[in-house]
This record gives C-alpha cells, structure tokens and sequence, in this order.
C-alpha cells in the first residue's frame, strides 16, 4: 500500500498549534508547505469531522491562513485607492465592518489568489490570503500598491486564526466573549474581549457552507493553546471536535467554494471560474479589468461545472472528463465523496457547451471511463439559507 | 490491533497468510489508519496473475488512492466482492473478513523475504518515531 499523502518534512512551517495538533494524535500533511493537521482519527476521524461541522460543531487550526492590512499612508483615501486596483470586488461598497469575497487577478484576468476583504475603518482594510500563496500575495500587494499613498503591513505570523463552523458555532463562541454574536450577520464582524483577551476580531465567515466564525488571536503558541482549550471546553455540551483539512476541504466542496490551484488558478479567468457576482466591471479600473472585458466579447471556452458519479468511482483532481462519444473535453479540479450527499461528487472545467444539468459525461479513472452527469451547484445548501447568500471563501 | 503471527508482511503494508500454497492478501491495520475511511475497493478478477511488488488494486479513503502491491506473485483465485459494498470493513476488520484476494502462489521461496509479525511491529514503530520526529 502507498498513500499518495505526502510525509512530514522537518523544514515544512507550523502554526502555533502545531504541538497541541501532536499531542492530539492529528495525522499531519504538507499543505502549501506547511505542517497541517489533516484529520484527527482520535475523534473519529474525516467523516465524522466533516459531519460534526453539518450538525453541529467544529474548531479548525487556520493559522497558516495570510494576513495584510492596507492602511492610509500621509492623507485619507490610499489603502482605498489601492485596495479597488488590488481587488476585483468593490471596496467603496463595502460597510465598515463587513468583508466580501474578492479576488485579486494578474493582467490577463486570472488569479493571483482569492481573498476576503475585510474593512477595518474608512480607509483601513485586511485581506485574509491562502498560505500556500501567501509570499506571492504581499510581494503582489507591495509591488502593486507601490503608485498609492497606503502602508502594506504583514500581519500573517502575527495571528493564530481559528475557525469555529456548524450550527452551534454561535452558542459556544458567546460563551467566551462579550461581543453579541447574534447580532453579526453573515460575512460581517467585530472586536471584543475573548477568553480575557481584548480587542479580537471576530467575524462571521468561513469555508465550510455552514454558518460560523473565524477568530483573530495573539499567534504565540500559550495563547493560542488557551483559547483552542477554551473553546474546546466551551462546546463540549455539543460534541465539538478538532476538524482538519480533510474536513475542511469536502465541506468546501460540497459547497463549491474554490480552492486555489484547483478551481482557480494562474491559467484559469474569473468567467471561467463562474465568479462573476464577485467581479465589478462597473469599476472604470482594477489589475485585470482590460483582459476580461476582451474575454468576455470572446466568449467561453470552458466553464466549472458540478458532476455526480453514475458508474462506480471516485473522480480525483487532475482525472480527463470525456464527452459520452468518449473524446476528451476538460478536467476535474476537485472531487471526493461527499460525506452529506453520500455519493461521489467533483468539479470540472467543460466546453459551456456540456455544462446543462443532467448532461451526461465520462471521467477517465485510471483506465477505465465511469459515468457522470452535471449536476446543479452548490452540491449542498445549508437548510434555511437562500442560494444568493451563498458565498465562497 | 494484533498483528497475527502466522501472518507475513511487505514495508508497503500488505499481509499474507499462506497456507497449503494458497495466500490470502489485505493491508494492515497500520494501513487502515493511515488511510481513515475507506470508500472504495477495486480488485483484480479470478484468473489475473500477480507479480510480486506489482500494482494489483486500489484502495480509496474520502482523502486519498492507494495503490496496493502484491506480496508475492501468483494467479488470482478469489476476490473478496463483499468489499464493493461495504469498503468500510478494510478500516474495521483489516486482518480478517477484509481480506482482499486470495492466490494460488507461483513461488512460494517469494514469502522468505517478508517480515514476520515481530519485525513488521518494529518497523511501523520505527516510521511513527520518524513522523513525530
């Protein structure tokens, strides 16, 4: 047997947790160069990870997650003018308070990675950035920003992050701060005093299609213990469990939230990723805005699609998707069982053409081509949410 | 779990328990941990043969495609079907009712160069002291 799962590494980066994730027996994988919990088997492991999250709670380690604040420079109105080139959402709609789902892209309209924007003040915002991107990103954000009166400062090892996500998230956050968390509406936030500490950021985001918050904390390996203790202790009444990117990554699926390097990448465009909604034309300019609006007369040559598995198989990332005359059409991006749907289900770049739900296609596993067909996206929705709430991470 | 003594086993975590030049062939219960939830078994058909150290099937967690390698060479004379619809017994009984093939050994001399019960708990010891190092 030969797990396709990369081995520890010593030279791999750790988040401040990295010690406690040992000690409770998590079994770690590099991801983006660094040392991550990928399930815990003495919680039951992946499925019933993924599972707590859905029904009721989870607490993930994302401290590898980046972190930028853009600030004002000299006078007001840099780090604004800064983040609308950077960023293809529209800042100058964003509330004090509220973060988006944006990206930032390179010249020809593709992805440099997606980001969460968070407005901090007027002219004061923090983008939350992936780690394995996370070097490029703020040589990306400095470069770039450089024309603007605006402060760039790496925040990245300064945070631990922890994402508290299901149901019950809310109920064993209050626990542990004073900020009232009912009132902080989906992809909003605030600070206030947790487990003692004072001015944490608290938002009500994540990557999981499950409501939940991310916390901000001190990144020193005591404080992040105590609070990851705490909140364990906190959701004890409801079963909590450490998550980790295994979990992490079929919730997000199944919420079709993109992974960087899979569904969006250097080569892949903003219309081809279907993140549209995300991206204001409307703004007269932004790093990308010439080459999508030329991609856009163009037309679409491929598009992200939802597949369900008819024949017996498991379509992994990279796998070929084939039209039912068996001739090669696009690729899986991403693909798992889905531990809610209970059945196998992927994401693939396909000619628009063969992008209608119920289309039927084949994916090439290994050397035999198994049956598929589109499927409607998100794969899941959680109960009592309407679809245009739904947002990627 | 127990690693039986009468069984022999690979550094890619297979065991085989040869008796009367019949060997039945699963992974280890190290192999299942590794692994977590298995969701899918592929397995050769009756009559393939198998090269020893060679690919003979997939084992597929939520996360990960395994590849499993045979032990030794030999023909296939029963695959273990059971395991198409329930892969979970890999992760709950991986040395007993979720074996994965039995063969018809081609060159029994091929088990001297596998390692007993005793020596396989070293070596798993050794890779866990390796991964926390």
């Amino acid at each position: 047997m030969d797990s396709g799962i990369s081995s520890t590494i010593s030279e791999l980066r750790k988040t401040p947790l990295y010690a406690l994730h040992r000690r409770l027996g998590a079994r770690m994988v590099n991801f983006g160069g660094w040392d991550m919990p990928v399930e815990y088997p003495a919680f039951g492991g992946l499925m019933t990870e993924h599972k707590a999250v859905r029904h009721s709670v989870g607490v993930f380690d994302v401290s590898h997650m980046g972190d930028i604040r853009i600030h004002t420079g000299k006078s007001p109105g840099g780090a604004l003018a800064a983040v609308q080139h950077l960023s293809m959402n529209d800042a100058s709609k964003l509330a004090i308070g509220r973060a988006h789902y944006s990206a930032m892209l390179y010249p020809e309209g593709t992805f440099v990675d997606d980001v969460i924007v968070h407005r901090l003040g007027e002219d004061d915002f923090l983008f939350v950035i992936n780690a394995g991107t996370r070097e490029k990103d703020i040589s990306w954000v400095r470069d770039n920003s450089k024309n603007f009166d605006c402060v760039v400062e790496d925040f990245s090892d300064a945070y631990a992050q922890l994402a508290i996500q299901g149901p019950r998230a809310e109920q064993v956050l209050q626990k542990l701060t004073d900020a009232n968390l009912a009132a902080i509406k989906n992809y909003w936030f605030t600070h206030g005093t947790l487990c003692g500490l004072p001015n944490c950021m608290v938002a009500r985001t994540g990557y999981t299609g499950e409501d939940g918050f991310e916390i901000y904390i001190p990144g020193d390996i005591a404080t992040s213990e105590t609070v990851w203790n705490a909140v364990m202790e906190a959701g004890q009444e409801f079963g909590i469990i450490p998550c980790g990117l295994g979990a992490r990554n079929t919730l997000r699926l199944e919420a079709k939230m993109a992974l960087y390097g899979h569904e969006i990448s250097e080569s892949i465009n903003v219309w081809e990723a279907g993140l549209d909604r995300y991206c204001k034309m409307e703004k007269p300019e932004f790093i990308g805005r010439a080459a999508l609006a030329k991609a856009s007369a163009a037309g679409l040559t491929r598009t992200l699609v939802g597949l369900e598995m008819i024949e017996r198989g498991i379509a992994r990332d990279g796998y070929k998707v084939c039209d039912s005359a068996g001739e090669e059409v696009g690729v899986i991006t991403s693909g798992s069982p889905s531990p809610t749907l209970c059945k196998n289900i992927a994401l693939a770049y396909v000619p628009p053409a063969l992008a209608a739900i119920g289309t039927r296609l084949l994916v090439e596993i290994r050397s035999q081509r198994a049956k598929a067909q589109v499927m409607a996206t998100p794969f899941y929705k959680r109960p009592g949410k309407a679809v245009s709430q739904a947002v990627p991470s | 779990m127990a690693y039986p003594a009468n069984y022999r086993y690979t550094k890619e975590h297979e065991w085989l328990d040869a008796k009367d030049g019949v060997a039945t062939v699963g992974i280890t219960d190290y192999a299942q941990g590794e692994l977590g939830d298995v969701v899918f078994v592929e397995l050769p058909q009756t009559g393939r043969k198998l090269t020893k150290g060679k690919s003979f099937g997939t084992i597929e967690s939520v996360k990960a495609v395994s590849e499993i390698y045979a032990p030794a060479s030999g023909d296939v004379i029963e695959a273990n079907s059971e395991l198409h619809n329930k892969p979970e017994t890999i992760n709950s009984d991986p040395h007993g009712a979720a074996w994965l093939v039995k063969i018809k050994l081609a060159n029994p001399a091929e088990l001297d160069g596998l390692m007993d019960s005793a020596a396989y708990e070293a070596y798993i010891a050794a890779k866990g002291k390796e991964a926390s190092a």
